[in-house]
């Protein structure tokens, strides 16, 4: 097996890998909830919008986003993008877009009674919301969510084509100057993503435990029916 | 006057129309390339999938453990670093495979992981009257899956087939990086030569869309006809 020096190596880039996944998830995780909040407003014009971002930033593909972002919208608003900034920003974009469909169909799963006892309770629009709504859309929402951030943690992985020293392509680098045998460094490659994965997986259902405390859905409710 | 100063790399403006037409026929080549590979790719997947369900299936704990625990990793690693594995290493075991082959092999190996979920929920929605009834006429196992669980399973899995054929489409730029000449390796080999990305990477974008968009809307036409499957 190598040493140590090339798993070290391996491992900065990792911790690149986790940034970008990281600001990614949080712009795509805040688009989400804009877009899926908005996307049932009662106003024709704003579920339009929102419609257009899901079905331009989903249809057009995670991998040609990044490149148009890196190469085209920098002309376009005449301004320079770090490949970190590109990167989170194609990433973040694309995961939004998915997201948001994603948050519309867990609000639309909370029963309608629920927003109405709310507003029979004289609550104003964003309580409702941040109080009764989102709280219980949030347990059906996780599983699904848990899967779009291993998404995006995979696709991080395209920024080592814009040239951001990611896990992948600090593997890169290591095979083509020689530091270990092509299989070796791979085979590293795949324990570090299968790692990070697995950590994601085992927040997801801590978070999934968290959230479904006290509601009769949810995992833990599952377990104990 | 304009193709003499964009040879010599001057810039016409945000967005030149002559050059986009320009390079229009070698990013449609491109595109037919990326469809011919993610055609492929999911007759691959979807052979491998029903494969590696029934196998994750089997009560042969030594089949369906490595079997589960295969599929488990190839889905929570990136395609990228897959792709690049059986580029860079299948070689170094004397095994040299073209590029486009690579390529299909990669995406159909990738989404046969995940289609072996959908097939696993579509044989488990068969009702277990139909397996009793299966054993209950004296028929053979394979007859029982050829004639009255996989008939049924089938089209219940057909949606999800859809869906994972339109995100194969989506990834299949991705067999740019190991030298297959599709739509993004041609937008960026246009890209590296003129210095303008604009023009390229939009187009791309268009031409991504016009297929995705279509496909779909026909994927979800297939799911309202035979509705999800529910395991």
């Amino acid at each position: 097996m190598f040493g140590s020096q090339v798993f070290g190596r391996l491992l900065e880039g990792a911790a690149t890998t986790v940034q970008v996944t990281a600001l990614a998830v949080l712009l795509g995780t805040v688009l989400a909830l804009i877009g899926g909040v908005v996307g049932l407003s009662p106003s024709p014009w704003a579920r339009a919008l929102v419609r257009i971002y899901v079905e331009t930033f989903r249809g057009v593909s995670a991998i040609i986003l990044l490149f148009w972002v890196f190469y085209a919208l920098p002309i376009m608003l005449n301004l320079f993008l770090s490949p970190l900034h590109a990167g989170v920003l194609a990433l973040g974009t694309n995961m939004g877009a998915y997201g948001t469909e994603l948050v519309r169909g867990g609000i639309k799963a909370v029963p309608r009674g629920q927003s109405e006892a709310a507003t029979a309770l004289n609550m104003t629009g964003w309580q409702r919301l941040r109080h009764i709504v989102l709280p219980q859309a949030v347990v059906t929402m996780l599983p699904p969510y848990g899967n779009l951030v291993i998404e995006v943690l995979k696709s991080s992985s395209l920024v080592s084509l814009i040239a951001l020293n990611d896990l992948m392509r600090r593997a890169q680098s290591l095979r083509i100057n020689g530091a270990a045998s092509t299989p070796e460094i791979f085979l590293g490659v795949f324990i570090l993503y299968g790692a990070m994965a697995g950590v994601l997986t085992l927040l997801v259902r801590a978070a999934e435990r968290r959230f479904g405390r006290g509601m009769d859905i949810g995992r833990l409710a599952r377990i104990v029916k | 006057m304009t193709s003499e100063l964009r040879a010599q790399g001057v810039p016409q403006g945000v967005w030149d129309w002559d050059f986009a037409l320009e390079i229009l026929p070698q990013l449609l080549r491109g595109l037919v390339v990326t469809v011919q590979a993610t055609l492929m790719g999911i007759v691959v997947a979807m052979v491998l999938g029903l494969v590696l369900a029934l196998a994750r299936r089997s009560r042969r704990r030594l089949i369906s453990w490595p079997v589960g625990a295969a599929v488990e990793f190839v889905r929570s690693t990136p395609l990228l670093a897959q792709l690049f594995f059986l580029f860079f290493v299948l070689p170094e075991f004397g095994i040299v495979l073209s590029p486009f082959l690579i390529g299909v092999l990669g995406l159909g190996i990738h989404y046969g992981c995940y289609t072996s979920e959908s097939y696993r929920a579509g044989i488990e929605s068969v009702p277990r009257g139909q397996w009793e009834a299966a054993v209950a006429l004296n028929m053979a196992p394979a007859t029982k899956w050829r004639r009255i669980v996989l008939p049924q399973a089938i089209p219940t899995v057909i949606p999800a087939l859809g869906n994972y054929l339109v995100a194969m489409f989506k990834e299949a730029p991705l067999l740019s990086t190991v030298t297959v000449l599709e739509l993004l390796a041609a937008s960026r080999n246009i890209q590296s030569v003129s210095f303008r990305g604009m023009e390229p990477f939009t187009l791309a974008g268009l031409l991504f869309l016009a297929v995705s968009l279509p496909a779909s809307v026909l994927v979800r036409y297939l799911e309202r006809r035979y509705g999800y499957a529910r395991a």
